[in-house]
């Protein structure tokens, strides 16, 4: 039979992963109102992945799943990067050359 | 009959050698329809990205309007209902059905709270005419197309974050009801878990909408 026993965490690591995610929201809101030019996008979006890592790791147990699930995960995560970045190669650069007869 | 469901959920299936394989089953299963749903919300959000790069200035004076304040504590919300959705789980890993049904009652509520935000939200959007269609005006720009695609989006995927939301109360109150006739124990509480998984997701696809939407374009002018 398996060994494997279902790991438990504290309520004291749901109450810090908790608190950290407010406070990541605190901070967002805050630094929104600062002018840091193309930047906002940059910290805006670095604040969210370290969000979703949280509750990922910690609320959705990546971090105790086996390691076919977290494959599952990193290709899942891979396929929307193939979407984003291909597509947007496509619509940011559409204007950099011009098209003869256009 | 009590007996008789209790009997069929702890049984292990032919298909499977031991009870965590099984729960590991689910739990692999649950996360490729996650991931189908990654792909799903992916084009909307690749759809707002690529827009927002051809008309930056519209969707940032549209973005404007959207209550920050608003939806910062919606976020709070959704953060304090993966909280309490994380304790219906770890009860579950312990078998307590009474703290199970506590905190899925609180998580329903929390997401009732959301829906409720939003709907006030949108009652708002109605109020200024920011719903795209024939009576759309947004103030200070002559380029309403533009401006109503921005809007379009905005209801498009805050819509479809709230059809997911009202799904999750469903599975919540169907689980909570499953808890409450004792069908979860310590060696069986795998849809808490599954169902867990899928709050959670719900909760980070809002994790993104809110800076992306409410936050990113909020230095400039009022329009």
């Amino acid at each position: 039979m398996s060994e494997r026993t279902e790991h438990v965490d504290s309520v004291a690591t749901y109450t810090i992963v908790w608190v950290s995610l407010l406070i990541a929201t605190a901070v967002t809101s805050a630094v929104a109102f600062i002018d840091l030019g193309p930047f906002s996008v940059v910290v805006a979006l670095a604040i969210a992945v370290l969000k979703m890592l949280l509750v990922a790791l910690f609320f959705m147990h990546v971090r105790h799943s086996t390691k076919l699930t977290r494959l599952v995960v990193m290709g899942g995560l891979m396929w929307l990067g193939i979407l984003i970045t291909l597509s947007m190669a496509d619509f940011i650069t559409r204007g950099w050359i011009g098209v003869p007869g256009k | 009959m009590a007996s008789e469901v209790h009997v069929e959920t702890l049984a292990v299936r032919e298909q499977f050698d031991t009870a965590s394989q099984q729960k590991n089953a689910s739990t692999l299963g649950m996360w490729v329809f996650l991931i189908t749903e990654i792909m799903f919300f992916g084009g909307m959000f690749l759809a707002y990205t690529a827009y927002r790069s051809w008309y930056p200035n519209v969707f940032g004076a549209a973005s404007r309007t959207l209550n920050a304040t608003i939806g910062a504590i919606n976020t709070a919300v959704l953060l304090c209902s993966s909280y309490t959705m994380v304790l219906a789980v770890r009860a579950g890993q312990l078998g307590r059905r009474k703290t199970i049904m506590l905190f899925l009652v609180l998580t329903i509520i929390l997401g009732f709270v959301f829906l409720g935000i939003k709907g006030y939200e949108w009652w708002e959007k109605f109020e200024e005419h920011h719903v795209p269609g024939a009576s759309f005006h947004l103030e200070g720009t002559p380029l309403q197309g533009q401006a109503q695609l921005f809007f379009s989006l905005y209801f498009a995927m805050t819509g479809l974050h709230a059809l997911h939301m009202v799904v999750g109360v469903g599975i919540m109150s169907y689980l909570l009801y499953q808890t409450y006739v004792g069908k979860y124990t310590a060696e069986y509480y795998t849809p808490i878990d599954v169902g867990g998984l899928y709050w959670h997701f719900v909760d980070i696809i809002w994790i993104y909408l809110f800076p992306l939407l409410y936050l990113i374009d909020r230095h400039g002018p009022k329009p």
